[in-house]
């Protein structure tokens, strides 16, 4: 025991010592939650509106003041020909074009009249955004009219954000965010450092050591968990003090979530480090290979329900995505243990297997 | 001449690497056949519960309704509002529709009734869009109502209408691999073409081989372009793959010139080496590389428009990305994907892309000491 | 064959506060077998960096094949050849491939190269590994055969690293046979060792302590001069002076 706890000393010494690598290893994350936290947002952002109306009446007049009135749309041109559409979309300076059709305001009683909106298809999902948004424009317009008529028939909706009335886009992507940063800072520097001493020839010092495998995977792990622990609290406290994500729900479940999730990417980052022989191998793995099926399978950007049920099982296999799931209903939706005890199962058992595997792998190679 | 004899051996290097060989084929796989299914923000298939207190034939039309659209799934019927918000907690449940009691009383009487929606906004857009159609579609709802019960009111004033016409310029379906299938090529063509192989200078400082090729008379920036030549090599190699599946497996060919394509992305390769070689000349071993590869390959992958739109960006944010390279690239790769755009249109995109090849590269042949 | 080869006076280097090498002056003649020797840390490999052209000289002159090592350092490097204490061969090219690239890199056309490649494989007795991949071949095996790349393009002087760090004395022994050929073809080498035996075997040898050449002669002429058996005394007696820590 004491050998094991002298030898565990020179490992956190030894990491330690690298205060260059340190640093990077403790400020990344960090830069990345804060960088990214603000920077990952789908939500409109005063999109560009070119006009076409060639009716130019006071009805038109009141659809324009309300499409520069809403904080989603700025008008930003006035279309004087129809071919001017296609110009204004192909430099991309507006995402919308709103056409009137002409004599608007005559024709609007008769029930003749049309409205068309066309917007740039490119990315598809600021387009539908956009033209929901726009719709909404026109419906409330249309609402006003009927009020001040008295018309019947009308039908009011009442809309209520749960969770997150500002439709803040930090709420959805930071614990997306912490989970994508954790999983790979975590298995990165743990797959990359123990390759690297593999390279150096430094594992088979300890390899010739009486210490049993067991030992040395602990005190291999002990000061990268004690860094990654200090990197989800760092990120949390940045989380709630800086971004104003809020905790709504049990600090406990989201201490115990984290560390489970904190020795999954270890693991995986252990048994990576078994398994390649170099370095550049196993950033490529850890980094890459971890990198794109995480940011892409993990609900971070892309909600799952869209993905097809093959690559859905796939989806299933992600570790970030059942944390991301799981941190998501605890700190912003604040909900009881029964709603996420899924998640956390999950992600216990996948520590559970991955430990296994990566002390398996490792004995093997011991032996 | 001396050129000559470096590009043979890394080339030979390059062709014995089969780590190397095997990803040039395994990440266009994965980046443009795999990913382009999943990568999609659409949102459909929204689950919908409906608290009807009303139990009319007006309210269950109006269910009737929602259910019948390929928009919403109709997960079930909750008695309470409350029991509905447990739904919405537990995940099975994104939106609820409430209808009141008196929902068909109001309508016919009070010629005015109001429904609420609740929406799980943990996601904001998909929150607000769902909340957005299924308000349309009560919009729609009571357009029918009127029509049909118009006449019926008494002294209705005349309501105004309009249709409104929905079209998408340059991806009518709104097709979310038309969009992402360009982006990823970006994204394969900044690892393989750029950064994983611009490591390669760490990897000799590594092995010691450096110390050899230092002291021997070789000029500093053929040293460097015998490194970027085959990066260029390999780049081109992937983006064509990368086109290729596009084409083969997703249909999707560029509506612009392929020329464009491959000479832009030839300028982009030639930044992104330079930068790779920036970092690897300020770091003394693989590891450190690595992380600072890492940090900024993830953070100007992520910040570059490709995931997120630019536009969603707080502003110091957008300014911040005109530093991005990659932005410009996935820019360019869209623009001329889906809107067929000439070199005329992209020329400010060309001068940025030139900017930062040409501060890149001259920064790393000054960093590239071959003296201490 | 008083032609000098390598000159320095006053060669100094710092880094910081710490002089790493100071104030040395030596000359080396053409066709010499120059031991350059010192403890771990004594400033061996700095001064040689500074000679190899590596490395900028704080202050003092040097002048190697008659080039300035301070202003003219692309111009020593095209009349040296180095073999480093960390082998430096690429790994992942056959034998023949390393001596192309090398051969190109000095300016030999193609059949310059061949013809000197057939040459050398013969001497060293490799002809049947010119296909096989460096890192296949037995530590030795690869020391010969970086010292043959770095005296392939024929330089006027070679620098060597500790070159034989790792390997048995009869694979030692066939190395310096190499050494002898070279210095016998009139390349100056220029070498650093950790073996005594090895030191015995130079034309003239420096020791180096504490940045500083100590003692400087034949090492016939050293062991009478320290009253020595053998060159180790020698080496032991001058060591001893260190006040540098050494790691």
């Amino acid at each position: 025991m004491k050998q094991f706890l002298s030898f565990m000393r020179k490992e956190f010494r030894q990491i330690f010592r690298d205060r260059r690598t340190l640093v990077i290893l403790l400020a990344m994350p960090l830069v990345l939650v804060l960088l990214l936290g603000y920077a990952i947002k789908t939500e409109l952002n005063g999109a560009q509106v070119a006009v076409f109306d060639p009716s130019k009446d006071d009805e038109t007049r009141r659809i324009i003041e309300r499409f520069q009135a809403s904080e989603y749309f700025t008008v930003v041109d006035e279309l004087t020909e129809p071919k001017q559409i296609n110009e204004v979309f192909r430099t991309g300076e507006v995402s919308l074009v709103l056409v009137f059709s002409e004599h608007f305001a005559e024709d609007l009683l008769r029930g003749g009249t049309s409205v068309q909106l066309i917007a740039d298809g490119t990315d598809p999902n600021q387009a539908a955004l956009l033209t929901a948004y726009a719709q909404g424009v026109l419906a409330s317009y249309q609402a006003e009219w009927l009020e001040e008529g008295k018309a019947s028939g009308h039908i009011r909706t009442e809309t209520r954000m749960l969770y997150n009335p500002q439709s803040e886009s930090a709420y959805n992507f930071v614990p997306g965010v912490m989970g994508l940063i954790l999983m790979l800072i975590c298995a990165m520097m743990t797959s990359v450092s123990i390759v690297r001493e593999k390279e150096t020839g430094t594992m088979e010092i300890l390899l010739v050591s009486p210490l049993t495998p067991l030992r040395i995977i602990l005190s291999k792990i002990a000061p990268y968990f004690t860094l990654s622990v200090a990197n989800v609290v760092t990120i949390l406290l940045l989380a709630v003090f800086v971004m104003g994500v809020p905790i709504r729900g049990s600090l406990w479940w989201l201490s115990v979530l984290s560390v489970l999730f904190i020795l999954v990417a270890l693991s995986l980052g252990l048994l990576i480090s078994t398994l390649v022989s170099s370095q550049m191998a196993a950033l490529l793995v850890s980094g890459i290979g971890l990198m794109m099926p995480t940011l892409i399978f993990s609900d971070l950007i892309f909600p799952i329900e869209n993905i097809p049920v093959v690559l859905r099982w796939i989806s299933d296999l992600i570790p970030a995505r059942w944390y991301i799931s799981a941190m998501r209903k605890i700190m912003i939706q604040g909900v009881g243990f029964t709603c996420f005890a899924k998640e956390l199962a999950i992600i216990a058992g996948m520590a559970a297997v991955l430990m296994t595997a990566a002390w398996k792998n490792f004995k093997v190679r011991l032996s | 001449m001396m050129l000559k004899y470096l590009l043979e051996k890394e080339f030979k290097q390059m062709l014995r690497n089969r780590f190397m060989s095997k990803l040039l084929i395994a990440l266009p796989l994965m980046t443009i056949v795999v990913f382009p299914y999943v990568t999609n923000q659409e949102v459909n298939d929204v689950k919908l519960s409906i608290v009807d207190l009303d139990h009319s034939p007006a309210s269950s039309r109006l269910t009737q309704k929602a259910a019948s659209t390929d928009y919403f799934r109709l997960t079930d019927v909750s008695p309470t509002y409350p029991d509905a918000l447990k739904r919405i907690e537990a995940g099975d449940v994104d939106l609820v529709l409430e209808i009141p009691p008196d929902f068909e009383h109001d309508l016919q009487n009070e010629g005015t009734a109001s429904v609420r929606i609740a929406a799980n906004s943990v996601n904001g857009t998909q929150g607000s869009l769902g909340a957005q159609y299924l308000a349309s579609l009560v919009n729609d709802y009571s357009r029918e109502w009127r029509e049909e019960n118009g006449a019926a009111s008494l002294a209705m004033p005349e309501v105004p209408t309009f249709d409104t016409h929905v079209r998408y310029r340059f991806n009518p379906m709104l097709d979310y691999k038309v969009f992402m299938v360009p982006g990823l090529i970006v994204v394969l063509l900044t690892l393989l073409g750029g950064a994983l192989t611009a490591l390669n200078i760490v990897g000799e400082k590594e092995a010691g081989t450096i110390e050899q090729i230092n002291v021997s008379p070789i000029p500093k920036h053929l040293f460097i372009l015998s490194k970027l030549i085959p990066n260029w090599i390999i780049g081109l190699i992937a983006l064509t793959f990368g086109m290729t599946f596009g084409w083969a497996v997703h249909g999707i060919v560029p509506e612009g010139s392929l020329g464009l394509i491959f000479f832009f992305s030839m300028i982009y390769i030639w930044a992104v080496t330079g930068a790779g070689m920036v970092i690897s000349n300020y770091s003394d071993t693989m590891q450190q590389a690595m992380f600072v590869l890492f940090f900024f390959l993830i953070m100007l992958l992520l910040t570059s428009g490709l995931f997120t739109p630019v536009d969603s960006m707080p502003l110091w944010m957008q300014r911040l990305t005109i530093l991005n390279p990659i932005r410009y690239q996935a820019e360019v790769m869209r623009l001329i994907y889906l809107k067929g755009s000439s070199f005329g249109e992209l020329l400010p995109y060309f001068f940025w892309l030139c900017g930062f090849a040409v501060v890149f590269n001259t920064w790393a042949v000054m960093s590239y000491r071959k003296s201490l | 064959m008083n032609e000098k080869v390598i000159e320095t006076k006053d060669l100094t280097k710092r880094f910081g506060n710490f002089t790493a090498v100071d104030r040395i002056t030596f000359d080396v003649a053409r066709g010499e077998i120059f031991g350059f020797l010192g403890a771990n840390g004594a400033g061996k490999t700095t001064a040689m960096r500074m000679l190899c052209g590596l490395s900028c000289p704080t202050s003092g002159t040097g002048y190697v094949a008659g080039f300035d090592i301070s202003t003219q350092p692309e111009a020593v490097k095209r009349s040296i050849g180095y073999m480093s204490q960390k082998f430096s061969l690429y790994e992942d090219l056959k034998v023949w491939e390393n001596l192309r690239l090398f051969g190109g890199i000095y300016g030999m056309d193609d059949r310059e190269i061949a013809r000197k490649s057939d040459e050398m494989l013969a001497e060293l007795g490799f002809e049947a590994e010119r296909d096989t991949f460096v890192r296949a071949l037995p530590l030795g095996w690869k020391q010969k055969l970086a010292f043959s790349v770095s005296i392939f393009h024929e330089p006027k002087v070679v620098f060597l690293d500790e070159p034989t760090g790792g390997v048995d004395p009869i694979t030692r022994r066939q190395f310096w046979e190499l050494i002898y050929r070279a210095s016998d073809r009139g390349i100056t080498v220029f070498v650093t060792t950790h073996y005594m035996d090895e030191a015995e075997y130079c034309d003239r040898v420096s020791i180096m302590v504490d940045g500083q050449i100590r003692a400087l002669d034949s090492p016939a002429r050293l062991r009478a001069q320290f009253r020595a058996e053998t060159m180790d005394d020698v080496f032991q007696q001058l060591a001893r002076q260190s006040t540098r820590r050494s790691d």
